[in-house]
């Protein structure tokens, strides 16, 4: 018998274009106490912190050490981080929850993708031999795998700017320019700072803090090949093979939040997860409306457990994504109790 | 609900050096994963998931190297973590992927930590630029010896316990193949003449910078049933972090390390770790943290850890043997150097550490911590399933 585990809480910052005026620990801080507070539990009372973040992001090694005294770990506390989207976290969270050493967990992560120019520092996540030193950037990668979707007969540019439309709640002429041929700039995520966090509980505990848990049914995630040269760009096998590990075939989904930084990518998620027109895709607006780099990821399972908890969703699927066009993908499959 | 129980069922390194020129980064830790997969005599097909990890990305300059590294060691189409906690995270890396065992997520995971410092230069990739560090502060070195000079005063030490310390951990590295110190004229004299860096941290009681990787296969009782060699077994696993500066910090003596290790002993039924437990593999870069720690774990009552030092109680024929590899001291690339602890003490137990093993090791800790004494990992290991 396996243990129960939900999302209870969840909170994230009113993302903005720049919070330059706000260090990491001061964007932080304000989540980790809503997050906190929607619960009623104190730092003291949580079994089980793990964080997600990126040094590269922030310009100076180990900067996630800071981001712990804004936690107050003290007395001390089980701690851990991962230096990947704060999905990875709260992955993390869950298996140690499932090995009962811990009843509550605290997730965060965030990311200030402004200091630096996202586009040249996400070049430097490639192979440092053969690609990085051509300083592909994330934007002309995405529009090579945008191009072979539309080679390929998969969508067109109208269907992209649809997309990106459906997305920000506007209409699709405003789409702007090219950044990169074929997408243009409604097809790309803004660049912008956010946090977020998430508190998981197992079992009753659950119950006690959270009137309408969102309980995890399944959750996995799988990494694919990375050089772009060896993967069919216009699909996504790990996405397909988390969410079969995850269980999302074995009943339909109401809703999905979809981490797909591009247009063009929630058309690849789409086909791998078998969505069609009856699955609320990205209500919130997805990445294409809030992309903070670590933390868009987990704001899709804080979003999808949201809806849950609000009786706005049964069962949602929450996915987050890592590296160039999609390299690594993970699924969770939420639901709420009956009603 | 009952936990699984985890076994280290095979182990791999690279010969630690200064520079592997020969290899990429993808090559340095395949060739540690491929030994840990013959020692356990699996292929990788055999392994469910992996769980990697590395300190500051800004050593290799690689954002994220998992990403990169996915298809170097067989993760394709499998699930793979990237763990960073500082200095303890090879210690970390390990405790998340047992969790994955110990949770029954997975049967078996490939665990790797791995530095390839050659590729940029530590010392200043740990030098924070002004305002957020001190200017001065240059390295780990400015930060510790501070501390030291707390510890020696607090526990009135003579100020030959750190040449002792890092004569030893020098001698003990040669009986090791895959340390990256190998000073066959070592004395006494020779460390105690070598130049202060940071007083009172003399050259010869630092840490070298390597190029390295560790890596462990870790699987369940039946994985354990099918090992070709005795699998070391984990009694307990912990990770305590606490704030990098705040006015009631004991940075001679963490809290968060004493909370690890009680909760460590708790999980492994130790209530008298100097008499239970058989030797220590414990994180030293610089030596006086030899006697620290030996107070921080329980082995000693504080202020007394230098006596276990002087009285030779931590040599290799001694009573409590401390950092029989050769330790950090002797090898360190940083990321993977918690699990290299971690490994050692599970080689130990295991009866496989070749001339540095601990005659009937039993149970065997290793220890792992990092930032600035903040963020510490521990387990356990024995050579019989826990009871």
């Amino acid at each position: 018998m396996t243990r129960e585990i939900a999302v209870v809480a969840f909170a994230q910052t009113d993302h903005r274009q720049s919070m330059a005026e706000l260090s990491e620990v001061e964007m932080l801080m304000p989540v980790l106490h809503e997050v906190l507070d929607r619960t009623g539990l104190k730092t003291a009372d949580i079994d089980f912190t793990c964080s997600g973040s990126s040094d590269y992001l922030a310009g100076r090694a180990f900067s996630f050490t800071l981001a712990l005294d804004g936690v107050g770990a003290w007395p001390p506390i089980s701690e851990s981080h991962v230096e990947m989207d704060g999905a990875w976290a709260l992955y993390e969270a869950w298996v140690k929850l499932r090995t009962g050493d811990a009843d509550t967990a605290l997730v965060y992560s965030y990311g200030k993708s402004t200091p630096g120019p996202l586009r040249d520092v996400l070049t430097r996540q490639l192979d440092p031999y053969y690609v990085a030193p051509l300083w592909p950037d994330s934007v002309a990668l995405a529009a090579l795998q945008a191009q072979a979707l539309i080679d390929a007969g998969d969508t067109d540019e109208p269907a992209l700017a649809a997309v990106g439309a459906r997305s920000r709640g506007a209409d699709s002429a405003g789409q702007g320019d090219y950044v990169v041929r074929p997408l243009r700039t409604g097809d790309c995520p803004p660049v912008g700072d956010g946090a977020a966090a998430v508190i998981l509980a197992a079992g009753e505990r659950a119950r006690e803090l959270c009137e309408r848990p969102a309980w995890i049914r399944g959750i996995d995630h799988r990494i694919e090949a990375h050089a772009l040269g060896v993967r069919d760009l216009t699909d996504s096998p790990s996405t397909r093979l988390a969410a079969e590990k995850a269980g999302l075939f074995q009943q339909p989904v109401d809703t999905a939040e979809l981490h797909a930084p591009f247009s063009s990518q929630e058309v690849v998620l789409r086909k791998a997860l078998g969505l069609d027109d009856s699955v609320r895709v990205n209500p919130s607006g997805g990445a294409l409306v809030a992309n903070p780099v670590m933390a868009a990821g987990l704001i899709r399972v804080g979003e999808a457990a949201a809806r849950i908890h609000r009786g706005e969703s049964d069962r949602a699927l929450a996915h987050a994504t890592s590296g160039p066009c999609l390299q690594q993908n993970l699924v969770a499959v939420l639901e709420g109790d009956a009603r | 609900m009952s936990k699984e129980p985890v076994a280290v069922v095979g182990i791999g390194q690279t010969k630690h050096v200064a520079a592997r020129r020969d290899v990429s980064i993808a090559g340095l830790v395949r060739e540690a994963a491929r030994r840990a997969l013959d020692d356990a005599e699996l292929d990788w097909a055999d392994v469910d998931a992996v769980v990697i990890g590395k300190a500051p990305d800004f050593f290799e300059g690689v954002m994220m190297p998992e990403l990169y590294l996915a298809d170097a060691l067989g993760a394709v189409g499998k699930p793979m973590l990237r763990v960073h906690t500082a200095g303890s995270v090879g210690g970390s890396t390990a405790l998340v992927a047992a969790s994955l065992v110990a949770a029954r997520v997975h049967g078996t995971v490939l665990t790797l930590a791995f530095e390839k410092q050659s590729e940029s230069n530590a010392m200043w990739g740990l030098s924070l630029p002004i305002p957020f560090q001190q200017p001065l502060l240059a390295g780990a070195g400015g930060f510790f010896a501070p501390h030291v000079r707390a510890y020696m005063r607090r526990s009135g030490a003579p100020d030959t316990v750190g040449s002792l310390v890092a004569f030893k951990d020098r001698r003990n590295a040669l009986k090791n193949p895959y340390a990256h110190l190998h000073e066959h004229d070592i004395t006494l004299d020779k460390v105690q003449a070598s130049p202060m860096l940071w007083d009172p941290i003399r050259y010869s009681e630092t840490c070298p910078s390597s190029d390295g990787a560790c890596a462990m296969v870790l699987t369940d009782r039946a994985g354990a049933a099918r090992a070709p060699r005795p699998p070391a077994w984990m009694h307990g696993g912990a990770m305590r972090s606490e704030p990098t500066l705040f006015a009631g910090k004991d940075c001679v003596s963490p809290r968060a390390g004493k909370d690890c290790a009680a909760d460590v002993y708790r999980q492994a039924g130790i209530s008298d770790p100097r008499r239970e437990i058989d030797a220590v593999e414990m994180y030293v870069p610089f030596s006086w943290y030899e006697p620290m720690w030996l107070e921080n774990l329980g082995f000693a009552d504080e202020g007394e850890g230098w006596k276990l030092t002087e009285a030779g109680v931590t040599e290799l024929d001694g009573d409590l043997p401390v950092d029989m590899s050769g330790g950090v001291l002797s090898t360190n690339p940083i990321g993977a150097s918690g699990m290299i602890r971690f490994a050692e003490a599970a080689l130990q137990v295991r009866g496989q550490a070749g001339a540095h093993q601990v005659d009937g090791a039993r149970r065997v800790l290793g220890h792992a911590y990092g930032g600035g004494s903040q963020f510490f990992s521990m387990w356990l290991v024995g050579s019989e399933p826990p009871g």
